[in-house]
């Protein structure tokens, strides 16, 4: 590797986005001869990965600086690496904005701006999470409801923006709000969803996500989801948010019926909330995510008895049982790991599968959302045992796009986890929808693939299970998606809770 | 589409059609369209560097929103009318011995060669020395006193050195009861506030005081007052931005003085000098239209949690700025060296940084704010049409109102952008846009050249930390 030439060059005031620049990424590695390029902001996160790749970064560089880093099999690949860099961003900067006519505006800067330009009644925020504050109390100024994708923000923040937005009539969903669904827009990563009465409430994006999915699959409409940040029924925040939620959907003439989706709220919260629900005389159930209660399949389920609804049998295809491993011509007796490796994008998902796996196996999980200090890893650490991380964690996305949306870091870790004995399955979700990935099977089908050959090769056999979240109208296809994962040798449920089950009874001795 | 009831929470929102701004991953705004939904995307970027803390203190007062509304109206309601010509020691006070200077606070060991230039100048127009050489050692010495016009609610252009002698333009707001005042333009070429003080610029100041002044005192004061504010507003329809393009302002001010000239007393000879002078100096208005702007902005000033800027002004060596909301004190940075056009064989290296009161019309919402007015500009000032267009629209991302009497006729008479908000500068790195005369940098050579320049960035991040330690907990 060393003998390869590099480049790392730093530039400094020169900010993109990590979606855009990933994209640059990607369309510059496709210059001939040229062997890796990142072109990213210096976060500490992305100066990891460059130095994981062999990259040297100058120790000046700040979060707020372009680093452009290539490494080309000849000093004129690089030169030629260099040359699309220019053209990738001299293209961003001619996109049809740029160039204004005589007399033409020039395009708004600030949020505040771009909602007067346009007399917008909804903001979507997804700058960094240090910069997320003030242009969202600039759309509150400006009269909108926020959705704030954005995560890294205070939850003193938080309290401000929610108390501010309530006194001016307009609603905070977020921050680190993933999805929301208003009035048929799919906001941020979103499905698409048959219209109906049942108006969500969603303290967790994926959380939400597999919801609407499911009831979806059910045959039963959504109205609205309404996002609220993960931590609005915590005690601090007090279900500032929810019970703006709640309040609007009350009055809203097409939600009969109302599903809140939350990681466990605080007791007094709850209290204060359902007391708010009651007042408003609106029909709310709860899909709870905590130890001690229901999957939040099972949630939906009671949710549909409730409501006299058949709850049908939930899309699942299990993969064929693996035939038996023979290395030269012998059986191997230790053919398969014994260690769940469970690699998430979607974080309530990947809460929902320590829960559920955690109820039946003996071992303890170890987790970059672990609360324990002593099963707590960092989710770029490799560590044994029973292992779930959740790539969309705050650390693992700073200065980077989301999973849903590059995939490249949970792509290298599938690899890493199949070359580990230890490793006896392999559970993966999937989510499909608006704001996701526009092809994300044909990059995991061929991860999979690769890692249940690389077990093969090295004489164990590798289940892969997944957890594809989406609907038949997600623009990506929840069949096609489907067929090219189980066509890859995974099993493919709809159900998170379902998927995780299965992925433990696939363990040698698993406990069913 | 929906029901007979709309829901009336969170301002509708649920009954409506969603119509979205976006600022951040580009992705998002994209997931919209392909929804063929409304979507209009901020072109968003990090603020200038270390402020985020202090912005979202600031943004979260909640005094701000209605402090600046209503600065912006203030300074929107202001009007000015040139009340009367009087000598500065009666006008405001000016002690012998005491000079006032554009900018900010500045000492003489810190003076650009322009400022030290004029300064002498008005040393020696006032009988304090009688050298050049006497004077710059008094000067250096300590012996007079140094102060902002800006500390005594004037204004003066380039130098604007201003001695108790000088006649000053007095005007006057009614709605808010303000008083401003600036002293008479001097033409063009070799004069004091471009830092020349040879004989001629020393008698044409004598003449100025000796006749021109009181013969412009009788003029007010027999068929006065005049509404500076109203030709402020169609001059800008006829093509002046009221910093360095003054030519349709000029001829009306002439017109509207020229009967209380003719009439006043005194020789006839001095009365057709007078007029041919006034007649003849295309930035006639700009002394008046400063004050105008001086006034504009003192109504919005002082008004607790306002992130509104109320003054820009520059000494030669600093750049500096005060802010609604924090009082007196001067947010300075080192000034910048105008880009543009230069006369005769003057070049870039011959100019000296960014001097003069005048940047007081872009504070006020005209100036380089309303150059989209006055496209001839750029032959002057530098740049292309489509420069003058872009600059206004530019600084509607920067400013927090529309001015109702200052109109553009090629925007549609949409009004100019008035109010500079710090928090704006901050976040989108958007400077504000200012033309310019240049002075040549060494002392005594007038004027070079005229531009275009902004103020140095770090003005704004230390006046928005002031605002950020100025808001309550």
């Amino acid at each position: 590797m060393a003998a390869h030439p590099t480049t790392v060059e730093l530039r400094k005031g020169a900010y993109h986005d990590s979606v855009t620049l990933m994209q640059v990424s990607r369309q510059v590695a496709g210059t001939e001869g040229i062997l890796a390029a990142q072109v990213a902001m210096a976060t500490e996160l992305n100066v990891e990965v460059l130095t994981g790749m062999g990259f040297d970064v100058p120790a000046e560089a700040a979060p707020n600086d372009l680093v452009i880093a290539l490494r080309g099999e000849s000093e004129d690949a690089l030169e030629a690496g260099r040359g699309a860099v220019e053209s990738a961003l001299a293209g961003l900067r001619s996109g049809g904005r740029a160039a204004a006519g005589l007399g033409e505006a020039p395009p708004p800067r600030t949020l505040g701006s771009a909602a007067r330009a346009a007399e917008a009644n909804l903001a979507l925020i997804s700058v960094p999470g240090q910069h997320a504050v003030t242009e969202t109390f600039d759309a509150i100024q400006s009269g909108l409801s926020v959705m704030l994708f954005s995560d890294n923000v205070p939850v003193e923040d938080e309290i401000r923006l929610k108390d501010a937005a309530a006194q001016a009539d307009v609603l905070v969903m977020g921050p680190d709000c993933g999805t929301a669904l208003v009035r048929g827009a799919a906001l941020g990563f979103c499905n698409v969803v048959a219209p109906g009465s049942v108006g969500l409430v969603a303290a967790s994006g994926t959380g939400a996500q597999q919801v609407m999915c499911l009831l979806d699959a059910a045959g039963v409409g959504v109205s609205h989801c309404l996002g609220v940040g993960g931590r609005d029924l915590k005690a601090q925040v007090a279900g500032r948010s929810t019970k703006q939620a709640l309040a609007a959907l009350a009055d809203d003439p097409e939600t009969t019926s109302v599903l809140v989706v939350s990681k466990p709220p605080d007791d007094a919260v709850l209290a204060d909330v359902e007391d708010v629900a009651r007042g408003l005389g609106l029909d709310v159930h709860w899909a709870i995510l905590g130890a001690g209660r229901p999957d939040l399949t099972a949630a939906v389920e009671s949710f549909l008895a409730a409501r006299g609804r058949t709850v049908p049998k939930w899309p699942a295809r299990a993969a064929e049982d693996e035939p038996p491993i023979s290395l030269n011509g012998t059986e191997s007796a230790s053919g398969q790991g014994t260690a769940l490796r469970g690699l998430f994008c979607g974080g309530t998902l990947a809460d929902e599968a320590m829960l559920v796996a955690g109820d039946v196996l003996d071992a303890p999980i170890r987790s970059n959302l672990a609360h324990d200090e002593n099963l707590h890893v960092s989710g770029q650490q490799r560590v044994d045992g029973h292992v779930i991380i959740d790539f969309g964690d705050d650390e693992m996305t700073q200065g980077r796009a989301h999973p849903m949306i590059d995939p490249s870091l949970r792509l290298e870790r599938i690899a890493a986890e199949a070359a580990d004995p230890d490793c006896g399955v392999l559970l993966l979700d999937l989510v499909l929808g608006h704001g996701a990935h526009p092809d994300p099977a044909a990059d995991l089908a061929g991860a999979i693939r690769a890692a249940r050959d690389a077990a093969h090769t090295d004489g164990r056999s590798l289940p892969v299970v997944v957890s594809l979240t989406g609907t038949e109208n997600d623009p990506q296809g929840y069949a096609r998606v489907a067929d090219v994962l189980a066509d890859a040798g995974a099993s493919v449920f709809l159900s998170n809770a379902a998927a995780v089950r299965h992925a433990v009874a696939q363990l040698p001795g698993g406990t069913r | 589409m929906s029901a007979d009831r709309q829901s009336a929470n969170l301002r509708g929102l649920l009954g409506a059609e969603p119509v979205v701004a976006t600022a951040g991953v580009g992705l998002f705004a994209d997931a919209l369209r392909d929804q063929a939904l409304t979507v209009i995307e901020a072109e968003w970027q990090p603020p200038m560097e270390g402020t985020e803390g202090d912005l979202a203190r600031v943004l979260a007062d909640p005094r701000r929103a209605q402090a600046n509304a209503l600065a912006a109206q203030r300074m929107t309601a202001s009007t000015a009318t040139l009340v009367d010509v009087v000598q500065a020691k009666d006008a405001v006070g000016l002690e012998r011995g005491t000079f006032l200077h554009a900018g900010p606070p500045l000492e003489w060991e810190r003076a650009s060669g322009p400022m030290r230039g004029a300064l002498i100048g008005a040393v020696l127009f006032e009988g304090l020395a009688e050298t050049a050489e006497d004077a710059e050692e008094q000067l250096a010495a300590g012996v007079f006193e140094l102060e902002p016009c800006h500390h005594r609610d004037a204004v003066g252009p380039m130098a604007g050195v201003i001695s108790p002698s000088m006649w000053l333009y007095e005007l006057r707001d009614e709605v808010h009861d303000n008083m401003s005042w600036c002293s008479l333009n001097e033409g063009l070429g070799k004069v004091l506030r471009y830092g020349a003080y040879n004989d001629e610029v020393i008698t044409r100041l004598h003449w100025m005081t000796d006749v021109l002044g009181p013969l412009l005192q009788q003029s007010v004061r027999s068929t006065g007052p005049f509404d500076i504010t109203g030709i402020l507003a169609q001059m800008l329809q006829m093509g002046d931005e009221g910093h360095n393009r003054n030519r349709a302002g000029s001829l009306m001010l002439l017109r509207e003085m020229l009967p209380g000239l003719i009439t006043a007393e005194g020789s006839s000879t001095d009365i057709a000098e007078a007029v041919r002078f006034s007649g003849a100096n295309e930035h006639f208005f700009l002394n008046l239209g400063m004050p105008a702007c001086k006034l504009a902005t003192m109504a919005a000033h002082g008004i607790p949690g306002s992130t509104i800027v109320t003054t820009m002004a520059r000494n030669g060596t600093d750049f500096g700025i005060r802010v609604s909301g924090t009082g007196e004190q001067w947010f300075t940075g080192p000034a910048n060296t105008p880009e543009g056009l230069f006369l005769g064989d003057y070049g870039p290296k011959d100019a000296n940084p960014d001097i003069g009161d005048s940047a007081i019309t872009e504070t006020g919402g005209i100036g380089g704010f309303a150059m989209a007015a006055a496209p001839a500009i750029v032959k002057f000032v530098g740049g292309d049409v489509p420069f003058a267009l872009q600059a206004t629209q530019r600084m509607y991302e920067i400013t927090e109102t529309e001015h109702p009497m200052f109109q553009v006729p090629i925007l549609e008479f949409r009004g100019t952008p008035t109010g500079i908000d710090v928090t704006k500068v901050v976040r989108t790195g958007i400077l504000p846009q200012i033309n310019t005369g240049m002075a040549g940098a060494v002392a005594g050579t007038g004027q070079v050249g005229a531009g275009l320049v902004t103020p140095p960035e770090a003005c704004f991040p230390a006046a928005l930390a002031a605002l950020a330690a100025a808001v309550d907990d």
